[in-house]
């Protein structure tokens, strides 16, 4: 980790905009800026890129894609909750083959750098996924998507189980390419996520990607029945972000060198600067996007002024520096040599 | 290729049930068609309401000392659209759109038949007119509960051949649903297209109406959506392509018109087991 380098008086105020070393690497990612899509939320940017340049932001994180074709959950699949919202798509999508064909080559054609996001029912469909990544082109990392709460039975969450969860990142480490990163998406739905991040990284995982969305539910007043039609869904936006800023701190204390993507309710700058400071070395940004579709530039743009304004000369710079020590604190005795 | 404003309300009156809401919109108002759409975000930027409310474009003036503008209709349902509705002059709305795949029109002079049901009449406004331009007989059909929530009835009278009003409770026209005059209308004026615009009910009637006389229909659907753009996909209906397969379509950016006789309308807010990719079993 490299400590932040504090310049001696601010910089900026009236001053035309000052830039600094936004760079982020993940482990091998390089990425001109540590503002990535939250899979999901992006599909495969293509609608994005109509907002902003999908190309200046890291990477796009695409939404996680299943061997086959899938329909998703029946609708009602979305409440708006307090700062947030609750989801219960079901993994909706084209399967790999429609995938490849269209969607990452869209994204290659572009230029645009992409996290693939994949899910499977069984560890044998990751590895089928990871094997079909292996001969693609422009794929810049794998992000293991073991945790979405809307698949399956709530207890069969890869990521809730170390061992299960391991399994898997073994099973995509053994079918990609040795050269292609592996992020695993975590569940914040456990009791102790270090302990699982560990078991990942043990596994093979280059690092993580923290977190997920929360299970949650909504009960509707009208009809007196659960809102959603899949019943549960998960819970995004600012309404999980002390969480996910919780869950990057207790992972980054745990393993100091491990590139961490942190996302949960990032809206502004300033919320993607706590998730940098708790020591995410890059973010994403999810629900945001539903609220204003140009706003992952945006949140570059302000994150950029932020660490500007706190006397940072790069992003590097800011990673884990809420994890720094103390301030040193003086004894009046301590200050006597100096005293005429 | 839609985009994000900053709007100023310039107006906002009350019609009937409704509010209607004027914007500055441009960049928006010179593109939009008779169907699209725009999303305003609602509370401001500190809102704890993060989703965008869905708007079918009433109305659209390109030129003008604003510079483009548009109307939108508001029912106000709960706390976003109350929160639209408490807007007053010179307040600024976050705007994004147009939105969508408008309504098809036809190449030739023919005989179309609006429908639209409570503030589902809103698009019909834009639509008449352009059908109008191009030559085509317009005869329209609005319906709603009662009187008050009715939309437009006297500007659409203006615009359309002959102005049909249904109300359930027969406050204003026939005492009735737009179903119980529609078939005799299409019949009487040889209808070749027929719009609608209005609750999924209603829709599924006068689209099952119009293909079993072999009409062609253009249902423009009001579905929940988070984000209007196509990325989140909540807002998806179970619609038949081409190739006879059924597949979970985007009501945002596949819609919000479809064609009513592709349109499985029974099966809305379920997965028909023959769905692209319907859980095999148990379901996920």
């Amino acid at each position: 980790m490299t400590r932040a380098v504090i310049s001696s008086g601010p910089i900026g105020g009236n001053e035309p905009v000052v830039h600094i070393d936004m760079s982020t690497d993940l482990d091998g990612i390089l990425m001109p800026s540590p503002v990535l899509t939250a899979s999901g939320c992006a599909a495969a940017g293509r609608e994005l890129d109509q907002f902003f340049d999908i190309t200046r932001i890291g990477a796009v994180v695409t939404k996680s894609v299943m061997l086959q074709p899938r329909s998703g959950r029946a609708t009602p699949r979305m409440a708006e909750t307090p700062s947030g919202m609750l989801n219960s798509i079901g993994l909706q999508g084209p399967g790999i083959d429609v995938f490849l064909e269209k969607d990452l080559a869209w994204l290659t054609d572009r230029g645009a750098r992409t996290i693939v996001s994949i899910a499977g029912g069984t560890v044998d469909e990751y590895a089928k996924l990871a094997a079909r990544l292996r001969v693609s082109e422009g794929v810049a990392g794998i992000e293991v998507n073991i945790s979405c709460p809307n698949v399956e039975n709530r207890g069969q969450v890869f990521a809730c189980d170390p061992d299960m969860a391991a399994s898997v990142i073994q099973a995509v480490k053994r079918h990609s390419d040795p050269r292609t990163p592996i992020f695993a998406k975590l569940s914040p739905d456990v009791t102790d996520i270090v302990a699982v991040a560990g078991s990942v990284v043990r596994a093979g995982a280059t690092g993580v990607s923290v977190i997920n969305t929360m299970l949650g539910m909504v009960i509707n007043p009208d009809t007196m029945r659960p809102h959603l039609a899949g019943i549960t869904g998960g819970l995004s936006g600012p309404a999980i972000r002390p969480v996910a800023v919780r869950c990057v701190w207790q992972i980054r204390q745990a393993f100091p060198d491990l590139p961490i993507i942190g996302m949960g309710g990032i809206r502004t700058g300033l919320d993607a600067l706590e998730f940098i400071l708790a020591g995410a070395n890059a973010v994403s940004v999810g629900t945001v996007v539903f609220h204003d579709p140009s706003s992952p530039m945006r949140i570059h743009e302000e994150l950029e002024q932020a660490l500007v304004d706190r006397g940072f000369r790069s992003l590097a710079g800011a990673v884990s520096y809420a994890h720094r020590p103390p301030d040193p604190v003086f004894e009046e005795d301590d200050l006597d040599f100096i005293s005429e | 290729m839609p985009v994000q404003v900053k709007g100023e309300v310039l107006d906002i009156r009350r019609v009937g049930s409704y509010q209607v809401l004027s914007l500055t919109a441009p960049g928006i108002s010179d593109i939009a068609r008779p169907g699209h759409f725009v999303t305003l975000g609602i509370g401001g930027e500190e809102s704890s309401m993060l989703l965008r409310r869905a708007f079918a474009i009433h109305q659209v003036q390109s030129r003008g000392v604003y510079g483009g503008t548009l109307d939108v209709v508001i029912g106000v349902h709960g706390k976003g659209t109350r929160w639209l509705s408490e807007r007053r002059r010179h307040d600024v709305i976050d705007i994004v759109g147009p939105l969508g795949r408008p309504f098809i029109l036809p190449r030739e002079r023919v005989a179309c038949v609006l429908v639209g049901g409570g503030y589902g009449s809103a698009p019909m406004f834009m639509l008449a007119e352009q059908l109008r331009e191009r030559g085509c007989r317009v005869d329209v059909v609005v319906g709603a509960a009662t009187e008050e929530r009715l939309f437009g009835v006297l500007e659409l009278k203006r615009l359309a051949s002959t102005l049909t009003i249904t109300t359930d409770d027969g406050s204003l026209g026939e005492r009735g649903r737009v179903t119980d005059v529609l078939p005799e209308l299409m019949d009487r004026v040889d209808a070749a297209l027929v719009y609608a615009c209005g609750p999924m009910g209603m829709l599924q009637a006068v689209a099952d109406m119009a293909t079993a006389r072999r009409i062609y229909s253009q249902c423009a659907v009001e579905e929940a959506m988070a984000c209007g753009i196509g990325v989140c996909m909540t807002c998806v209906i179970p619609v038949v392509g081409e190739d006879g397969v059924t597949r979970m379509l985007r009501s945002c950016v596949e819609g919000p018109v479809f064609r009513g006789d592709r349109v499985r309308w029974s099966d809305v807010g379920t997965i028909p087991p023959d769905t692209l990719g319907a859980p095999v079993e148990g379901g996920h």
